[in-house]
């Protein structure tokens, strides 16, 4: 019988939790790396039993794990990022420049492909490839080459927090970065163009329409539809079916337009999954209503997932890198909140039940379905 | 051979107790200590000095002897206590967040 792992990074350690692809009996292993942020944990899709993990803290700074088990035990790997060159400058929160300084990992993504390729997402907003399993980091620089001067950090920092490759074409790649947008490369990080035409942000630029400068939240790709992809904005979800030339809005019904997260299911391209969050101001779900919604039209007619979740006095936030999928029949979904809950579905967001409900705070989600 | 004590956070990072020893080839420095450290434990490596400036990462102290020597340029000599051993040199997480 298959299996699941799902892996939890928290602010304050990471926890591995499994179960037989039944996915309602499930045990938690962890802490592991306790007292230390855990930005993204994430599995080799090459090798399932290779697994990286982001651990990092104000004092001590940016660890690199891997392991070659599945998690059962782990070994430090390259944690040096520097940035190519000089570091220029970016925007600041009060419009001055700032040099680029490397702070933390906020995303590991390794490659479809190679095993031992792995990508990492940083702030301030870069991205590094590791061609030997995470030992050493080469920035691949064009991508700060696209107006970087104009890039500004979000709440949360500048950071680029997702890293999308296309399966058929392993060197088309897709970052998202807050404050910047969303960026592509069609020759595996050399070159790069800013892909924000349509995004609107009318409340946080002088140019509402501006060629980068978006808070592009998180975004998504299902492997079956390379050039659709979905977006979750600062304000509005959004969808582009052109690889990201264009964006159009695709909020449709839900109940507030923010939010972080977003995830596809993983047989059905066109039915998308968001976690609507009040605002920017009140980071919690409208009404104190914990609700996932589903599209299964791509977007626009948006349904509201409740069974299982609390329907009163909730108040969690859940954060951009904490939903995911498994690969199992039917879909099993995944999402952690601030509040230290992980709450899976095992029949593709109809019902919900927690898994792990007392956890430190969680940042990230991600699964591995195993056979 | 040189006494270092190290926060509980990196000791669990590198699996050691508190105290360790170390042989410091070139043994004058804080910066001598902490190429040893990052040499004999490479699990540290950035985790004290940040590895591309070389500077001492923001929350980290450096205390022996009674002194404070964080503010001090890490190529400074150290106590002479600290060089035969006498006295530890302590590597503190600094007290922040609330």
């Amino acid at each position: 019988m298959s299996k699941v792992r799902v892996l939890v990074g928290t602010h304050k350690g990471a926890f591995v939790l499994t179960s037989d692809g039944k996915r309602d009996n499930w045990e938690i292993r962890g802490p592991h790396f306790a007292g230390w942020e855990i930005y993204d944990i994430k599995g080799s899709p090459v090798n399932p039993e290779r697994i990286y993990a982001s651990q990092s803290n104000g004092w001590f700074g940016q660890v690199i794990q891997r392991s070659n088990d599945g998690g059962e035990s782990w070994e430090t790997v390259g944690n040096k990022f520097e940035y190519d060159g000089s570091p220029d400058t970016h925007q600041y929160y009060d419009g001055s420049q700032r040099p680029w300084q490397f702070k933390r990992v906020w995303k590991l993504e390794p490659s479809l492909i190679e095993p031992e390729t792995v990508y990492a997402g940083v702030e301030d907003a870069a991205l590094f490839i590791s061609s030997d399993g995470g030992q050493n980091w080469q920035e691949l620089a064009g991508l700060r080459r696209v107006k970087g001067d104009l890039w500004s950090p979000g709440a949360g920092g500048l950071c680029l927090h997702t890293i999308i490759q296309d399966r058929g074409d392993p060197k088309r790649l897709f970052t998202a970065i807050s404050a910047a947008g969303v960026f592509r490369t069609n020759d595996a990080g050399q070159t790069w163009q800013a892909i924000n035409r349509g995004l609107h942000s009318g409340g946080e630029l002088p140019d509402p329409s501006a060629e980068v400068g978006h808070c592009v939240h998180c975004i998504a790709m299902h492997p079956a539809h390379p050039g659709v992809l979905y977006m979750q904005k600062h304000w509005d979800v959004m969808r582009s079916d052109d690889a990201g030339e264009l964006w159009y809005e695709i909020s449709g019904n839900l109940p507030s337009d923010f939010g972080y997260t977003i995830a596809i299911h993983a047989h059905e391209p066109q039915t998308i999954y968001v976690v609507p969050i009040k605002s920017d101001s009140e980071h919690f779900p409208p009404e104190g209503k914990l609700r996932v919604y589903r599209s299964r039209t791509g977007g626009n007619e948006w349904e509201a997932l409740t069974k299982g979740l609390p329907q009163t006095d909730c108040y969690v936030n859940v954060y951009r890198s904490a939903m995911a999928v498994d690969s199992l029949d039917p879909c099993g979904l995944y999402f952690g909140t601030t509040g230290g809950q992980v709450y899976a579905s095992a029949d593709s967001g109809d019902s919900w039940m927690p898994i792990a409900r007392d956890l430190p705070a969680v940042l990230s989600v991600e699964v591995q379905t195993l056979p | 051979m040189i006494r270092v004590i190290l926060p509980v956070q990196l000791c669990s990072l590198a699996n050691v107790n508190r105290e360790i020893k170390l042989e410091v080839k070139e043994l004058s420095s804080i910066s001598n200590v902490i190429d040893a450290l990052e040499e004999q434990l490479p699990m540290l490596r950035g985790t004290i000095r940040d590895q591309v400036s070389q500077q001492r990462r923001p929350f980290i102290r450096f205390f022996a002897c009674g002194e404070d020597l964080s503010q001090d340029p890490l190529t400074n000599q150290l106590p002479e206590k600290v060089l035969t051993g006498e006295e530890p040199l302590r590597v503190v997480g600094a007290m922040a967040g609330g």
